[in-house]
């Protein structure tokens, strides 16, 4: 079986599979069951400054899909609302009974140096192995100056980070918001900062759904709501897409990345490590199905890994971003084009209604005497969208086919076709 | 008629045990399952499930509507093809129909999608502040109904949406048909039939006379004299005879009368129930009747058919229905002779074994007898020729034993047309009948306009 053990920037942690600071860490009880089911590690429920904070009732809403599965969801919780020394007692308890688990606890203060030249001597006497920074919450915090609000200002990642690094030896992992424009400019920052690694996405700013009889959006609080932050596997995507963006940059290639957003499976968290993660983070499926969850996702990628001749975590880290380009370095002279399979074709003429109502009119459809449908590509119409395949209910039906065109490789700013293409080249 | 089985004893069982006999066949979907099923739909274009229904309904969209919980709106879509969506939801042959050409009836899933459990669920929970459909502006025009079964129904709603005003004459003492009449008794529970009748005449500009028979206080040549159109939906009123001696003996009736005797009964342990029933046929009403006399208490029931189980007219879920309720099924056996009793009474059936001979179905001459108290018939109905026995009716032409007429319901006779069971096409579904009423309805309309038009 495959090695699923990681060192992640010095932190060593059985398999890369740790739980996000979120409500599942945030405290002794869930913890030591999330340690029981086997996660490799957990990021402690963000701590923060004395009094506490407070929350409010209610704190969840979802997305969900057609059979009531949950596709995103959303939430409005602050961060821990018990004491820092309950909190600094049980992380110390639990990493002196887990000694093999990655322990790294969460924080958020103001952004004032004695804060944090406060709290971190008092994090790293729990035997903690690294901290988290938590710039990313993007409700409820930020409008205290904190969370979103830190992580959307690069000067603030950067002067952060670097307090950190001046009151602590623990390896220190800058936690990123996706709510912004360029995710690689606060990444660099936190490298400039001294970070020893990044982790994200963070929840993005969102409102899930709306009471159309209270007007009011979802989750409702007295007759009000705010908005959350997203997570689950709608937000994967966005995720995926940071995670490569910072893994590609050529100013923070080689920085540690802590892949988090919308994992729920071993393949997930394949896609994750492939685009450059060397750990993930859980979260929104553990709320969703129990810490058990981890037990498949650990068998499927061993087992896929098995199957790949890959040992180690490291064997894949990262094998995905050096096909992960710019648009105008793809091939012009690749093409595909759809194939039906008439033999698993069940006729629900999806495929012909998406292409002929929004696509290139490259499906034809064809009625025998006995008023039989079947569905053929017309290849000479057929762009190699992808958009049948996607839109058929059987896997595997339409398959989209490399053509050999015995054109070599020519990307944009080689196409004759491109204006600015002399231009690019020279 | 059957007042000639007043000999035979009452069921033991208690009423209200009874009634729990007769409860949905089929129980109607919760609203979470309706929400699971209404997922399975893959929306397909050019859905075959619509091509294939014979009111023509959006299926696929009625479901869409449901799962966005737009229940109204699955209702109106449904009811505005087929005004007695309700009803057809819970008596068509889905097996044979949507649900058989359902894409997801095939061999990876065999699974199709419970599309007339959906249909039942969006029009059981609509909820409409008045009736959904609108009259248009009063034509003037009055058209004469005969028979306010399915097709009648249908005709009179479709006819008073386009603004002209019905009148539908029915021979019975209520509407609604074989719903109200025929279908066994499971299967429309809760005096459906009457409620869907009533929602059907909230659009109004409909009146039903009832006791009204065509033939004997009612002729066609004065409907067509008085109305400015007339439409028939005289169903098939007469139940094929065996033609064998001691057809008239007590004892032996057709399945139709029982059946329709079992729905109006307010109290089931009222009816004659024997020990042991023959049912002679292969159809729905052969399955319905043997069904039902079983769960009055019969103990001993035997369905003979004189060819093989796959040329019965009742589907396999039909089929079904009859083995899981402990019928006996007999295959290539034909009556020969009603055996009497002493009395003359109904004593049991002997039967001759039958086979193929090349095309043709020969008897074997080998015999075998089957004893009971009651015989029932359900080999087919017929025109009732009574009906159409006027000079004007006379002139119908047939084809066959029914009605001929064009792809618009009109007979050869002028301003008369004809739709549901009592006329060719089709397979004596509710369903067709239903279209047949909203079809001819179009042509009456439209003939009638073009009237005024060139006038």
């Amino acid at each position: 079986m495959a090695d699923l053990s990681i060192e992640f920037c010095g932190i060593k942690a059985p398999n890369p599979f740790w739980l996000a600071s979120a409500p599942p860490t945030d405290k002794a009880y869930n913890v030591v069951r999330a340690f029981e089911a086997g996660w490799g590690g957990v990021v402690w429920k963000t701590l923060g400054e004395d009094p506490a904070a407070v929350n409010v009732s209610s704190r969840y809403s979802a997305l969900y899909g057609k059979n009531r599965e949950v596709v995103g969801f959303n939430n409005i919780e602050l961060i821990t609302d018990r004491s820092l020394e309950i909190n600094l007692r049980e992380i110390t308890q639990v990493k002196k009974d887990w000694p093999d688990r990655a322990m790294i606890v969460s924080l958020m203060l103001p952004c004032e140096e004695h804060y944090w030249a406060d709290i971190l001597p008092k994090v790293e006497a729990t035997g903690a192995d690294g901290i988290e920074l938590n710039f990313g919450c993007p409700h409820g915090m930020p409008e205290r100056g904190m969370g979103a609000a830190v992580g959307q200002v690069p000067e603030y990642v950067q002067m952060v980070t670097a307090w950190c690094k001046k009151y602590s030896k623990l390896p220190v992992i800058v936690k990123l918001t996706p709510n912004i424009t360029d995710v690689r400019m606060p990444a660099r920052a936190a490298l400039a900062g001294g970070a020893d690694a990044v982790s994200l996405i963070n929840t993005i700013n969102s409102i899930t759904s709306l009471d159309l009889d209270r007007m009011v959006a979802l989750p409702i609080v007295g007759g009000a709501s705010t908005h959350g932050g997203y997570c689950g596997s709608a937000v994967k995507p966005i995720a995926l897409n940071m995670v490569a963006e910072i893994a590609r940059d050529p100013q923070t290639r080689g920085l540690p990345i802590s892949g988090i957003g919308g994992i729920g499976n071993w393949r997930d968290a394949a896609e994750f490590i492939a685009l450059g993660a060397g750990c993930v983070q859980v979260c929104t499926a553990a709320m969703l199905h129990g810490f058990r969850i981890v037990e498949e996702m650990k068998d499927g990628l061993s087992r896929w890994m098995d199957e790949k001749g890959y040992e180690r975590i490291s064997d894949f880290s990262g094998k995905a971003v050096a096909n992960t380009t710019d648009w105008k370095y793809l091939d012009m002279n690749y093409q595909v084009i759809a194939q039906i399979s008439q033999d698993d074709c069940i006729k629900c003429g999806k495929c012909y209604v998406a292409c002929e109502d929004t696509s290139h009119q490259a499906i034809a459809q064809l009625i025998d005497a006995a008023g039989t449908r079947s569905y053929e590509v017309i290849k000479d119409e057929c762009v190699g969208c992808n958009l049948c395949e996607i839109t058929c209910p059987v896997q595997g039906c339409i398959t989209m086919v490399p053509q050999t065109t015995g054109k070599p490789y020519m990307n944009w700013t080689q196409d004759p076709r491109n204006p600015r293409a002399v231009a690019e080249t020279a | 008629m059957i007042e000639s089985l007043s000999y035979l004893p009452h069921p033991t069982l208690p009423s209200e045990e009874l009634a729990g006999h007769f409860t949905d066949l089929a129980p109607p979907l919760t609203a979470r399952q309706a929400a699971i099923e209404s997922a399975r739909c893959l929306y397909c274009y050019d859905a075959p499930c619509s091509r294939i229904c014979p009111s023509e309904i959006d299926v696929a969209g009625f479901i869409r509507n449901i799962h966005d919980k737009n229940i109204n709106g699955a209702a109106a879509g449904i009811l505005k093809q087929n005004i007695l969506g309700g009803s057809c939801a819970r008596v068509c042959p889905t097996e044979i129909l949507c649900e058989d050409v359902c894409v997801r009836n095939h061999d990876a899933e065999g699974q199709p999608v419970k599309i007339g459990l959906l249909q039942r669920y969006a029009v059981d929970h609509a909820h409409f502040a008045a009736h959904p459909f609108k009259r248009a502006a009063a034509t003037g025009k009055t058209i004469a109904i005969v028979g306010a079964g399915p097709a009648g129904l249908s005709c009179a709603h479709r006819l008073a949406m386009l603004g002209h005003d019905v009148v539908i004459f029915e021979k019975e003492d209520k509407a609604g048909g074989l719903n109200e009449y025929g279908i066994a008794k499971y299967k429309l529970t809760d005096d459906f039939a009457q409620k869907e009748v009533a929602f059907l005449l909230a659009i109004g500009g409909i009146e039903i006379r009832c006791r009204q028979v065509l033939g004997e206080n009612l002729q066609l040549r004065e409907l067509h004299a008085q109305y400015d159109a007339v439409f028939l939906g005289l169903g098939l009123g007469a139940s094929r005879k065996l033609g064998l001696t001691g057809e008239e003996a007590p004892g032996l009736l057709a399945a139709v009368d029982y059946i329709a005797a079992l729905r109006q009964a307010d109290d089931l342990s009222s009816l004659p129930v024997p020990k042991r029933a023959i049912v002679i046929g292969a159809g729905n009403t052969a399955i319905d009747m043997a069904v039902q006399i079983q769960r009055l208490g019969a103990e001993e029931v035997t369905l003979v058919y004189r060819r093989g189980f796959d040329a019965m007219t009742a589907t396999h879920h039909e089929q079904d229905i009859a083995k899981t309720n402990q019928v006996r099924m007999l295959t290539w056996a034909q009556p020969q002779q009603v055996l009497l009793d002493a009395g003359g009474k109904v004593a049991g059936m002997r039967f001759e074994k039958t086979r193929l001979e090349g095309a043709r179905l020969a008897g074997t001459g080998e015999t075998f007898d089957v004893a009971a108290e009651t015989i029932f018939k359900a080999i087919g109905q017929s025109l009732a020729s009574d009906a159409l026995h006027d000079p004007m009716a006379a002139l119908l032409k047939r084809d066959g034993d029914k009605i001929a007429v064009d792809a618009g319901f009109r007979t050869v006779l002028p301003g008369i047309y004809a739709g549901g069971d009592c006329v060719a096409p089709g397979q004596d579904l509710t369903v067709q009948a239903v279209q047949h009423g909203k079809l001819a309805a179009l042509a009456i309309h439209h003939d009638l306009i073009s009237k005024v038009e060139a006038a």
